[in-house]
């Protein structure tokens, strides 16, 4: 059957993958956290009708071959881990991680998970959770009768109790970071899981070690860079358009072919 | 019956061979650093007793057009673009040397940088292993330092050097896997003239108007062919007619 057509048909699978991406991006582009995906396109194999250099009688040889690409496909959509901007929010409980790092978090399965998103809220038990409910590992507590919340740069989570001048350590957050953080696979929920080219999970002291320092009363805005998905959007649109100019140009073909013999 | 109808029946099939890698090459207008197939149409004629009537018309992907791509900035450290010539060397999936334009790096699984195809990038040893960093810089040169994790600016060293290679295109051909190799199935040298801009991707180098206005003028050739087997079917319609008649 024509190929050109099952070619084409690859480009508008593929460009319809990367509007799907770049729709993501625009919807989350007030998502606390959120780090922007782009679309990698590889061209698939080639296939070798005519191999070059091959002899075409006993003293001669194809100067050239022929070998048919067979279109592209979308390999992976790889999350770009840029710092998105911190925007003060003045709530106690918010933390934004300015450089790397992730927070820990349990999930009710059991399993552990990591986001950048920390807009956290204490639990009826007191402890530190997120907006969704999942509790932040290792677990904090907050006493009951906390007059206010002070987390530090390094993750120190003071309060102060009342009756009393000083502050009163509590617990300290975490983070963790990853050899690759690309290699982490989003699951949703603003949440992150470890894979297997991801790496392990290496907790730390926010600050140190290359960990970026904690802010409170501020969140991490969305990294997504509105104009330039915008740009790949037109892009993507355009490029869909020639690829089903090229299938109807094909169907025309056969069309031809069919209404003439 | 007249061989006519084979000789159109050919070129019409060829023409088929064309407007696939013509479509390829529109399928792949945003795969970074892709570069077009060029396609040409020879003469082969068809030898046998008799006079040389028949001369089928096959296509040749001839080569490559290797000329730049438009270079986009993403401002990510391991994006790579090549200006001018050259390519990035890269280990394709026998072992041997290969080449490429897409320069988008990343650090894979064992801490190896490869391109998001998954082929190892070739430093002035091997693979390039990239140590746990806080910051990644690669210069136009090639070179990479980094940052390792956990470690103040001033430690700062160069881990190795991505090799780049300037070979004549001449003796490049594209591979079953869209990579580039030497047609002698070498390794080419590496050359310090080769620049990169770092923080941006070469785009493909598909010429979109010219792919289309392609795309136009082969589906008019098919047409054509087909009027030739249409006519000589009308031919053969015509003389089974006079026999009738006769």
């Amino acid at each position: 059957m024509n190929q050109a057509l099952w070619v084409a048909k690859t480009g508008l699978d593929a460009q319809q993958t990367r509007m799907a991406v770049v729709s993501n991006n625009l919807a989350n582009v007030n998502t606390t956290g959120f780090k922007q995906s782009r679309a990698v396109f590889e061209d698939l194999l080639y296939q070798n009708v005519r191999q070059s250099g091959g002899q075409s009688s006993q003293d001669t040889m194809l100067p050239s071959g022929m070998s048919l690409g067979t279109g592209v496909r979308v390999v992976a959509t790889e999350k770009l881990f840029t710092q998105g901007s911190v925007l003060q929010t003045g709530s106690a409980m918010d933390v934004a991680i300015s450089g790397r790092g992730f927070f820990q978090i349990l999930k009710p399965d059991g399993d552990l998970a990591y986001t950048r998103d920390g807009t956290f809220q204490l639990n009826d038990q007191g402890e530190l959770v997120t907006s969704s409910g999942y509790i932040v590992q290792p677990g904090i507590t907050i006493p009951d009768s906390a007059q206010s919340i002070t987390i530090g740069t390094d993750g120190t989570v003071t309060v102060k109790l009342p009756g009393q001048t000083a502050q009163t350590q509590v617990d300290t957050l975490e983070t963790v970071d990853f050899i690759n953080p690309v290699g982490l696979q989003p699951v949703g929920e603003n949440l992150y899981i470890e894979t297997a080219s991801s790496g392990t999970a290496q907790g730390g002291t926010p600050g140190l070690n290359g960990l970026g320092s904690l802010v409170q009363g501020s969140l991490e805005g969305s990294n997504v860079n509105v104009v330039s998905e915008l740009v790949n959007m037109i892009e993507t649109q355009r490029a869909y358009e020639m690829n089903s100019k090229a299938i109807s140009t094909n169907d025309q073909m056969m069309q031809y072919i069919n209404n003439n013999l | 019956m007249d061989e006519m109808i084979y000789v159109a029946m050919t070129g019409a099939r060829q023409t088929e061979f064309a407007q696939a890698i013509n479509s390829n090459n529109l399928a792949n207008v945003s795969t970074t650093g892709f570069r077009a197939d060029l396609h040409a149409f020879s003469s082969e004629p068809v030898y046998g007793p008799g006079v040389e009537t028949r001369i089928n018309a096959v296509v040749d992907a001839y080569g490559t057009d290797f000329s730049q791509g438009a270079i986009a900035g993403t401002g990510r450290d391991l994006d790579v673009a090549i200006s001018g010539p050259g390519f990035i060397a890269v280990q394709a999936a026998d072992g041997s040397e290969a080449y490429t334009r897409a320069g988008d790096l990343r650090v894979g699984a064992g801490g190896l940088l490869e391109t998001s195809k998954g082929h190892l990038v070739i430093g002035d040893g091997g693979p390039v292993a990239m140590p746990p960093s806080g910051s990644v810089e690669i210069g136009n040169d090639g070179t990479i330092s980094l940052q390792p994790i956990g470690q103040g600016p001033e430690t700062m060293s160069v881990v190795d050097r991505i090799k780049l290679v300037k070979p004549d295109i001449a003796t490049l051909e594209k591979g079953v896997d869209g990579l580039f190799h030497l047609r002698d199935g070498g390794a080419a040298e590496g050359d310090a003239a080769v620049r990169l801009t770092t923080g941006a991707l070469e785009q493909s180098n598909v010429n979109i108007a010219k792919t289309l206005v392609n795309m136009i003028e082969l589906a008019r050739q098919y047409e054509m062919q087909i009027n030739v087997i249409k006519t000589s079917e009308e031919n053969a319609e015509a003389a089974a007619q006079m026999m009738r008649m006769g």
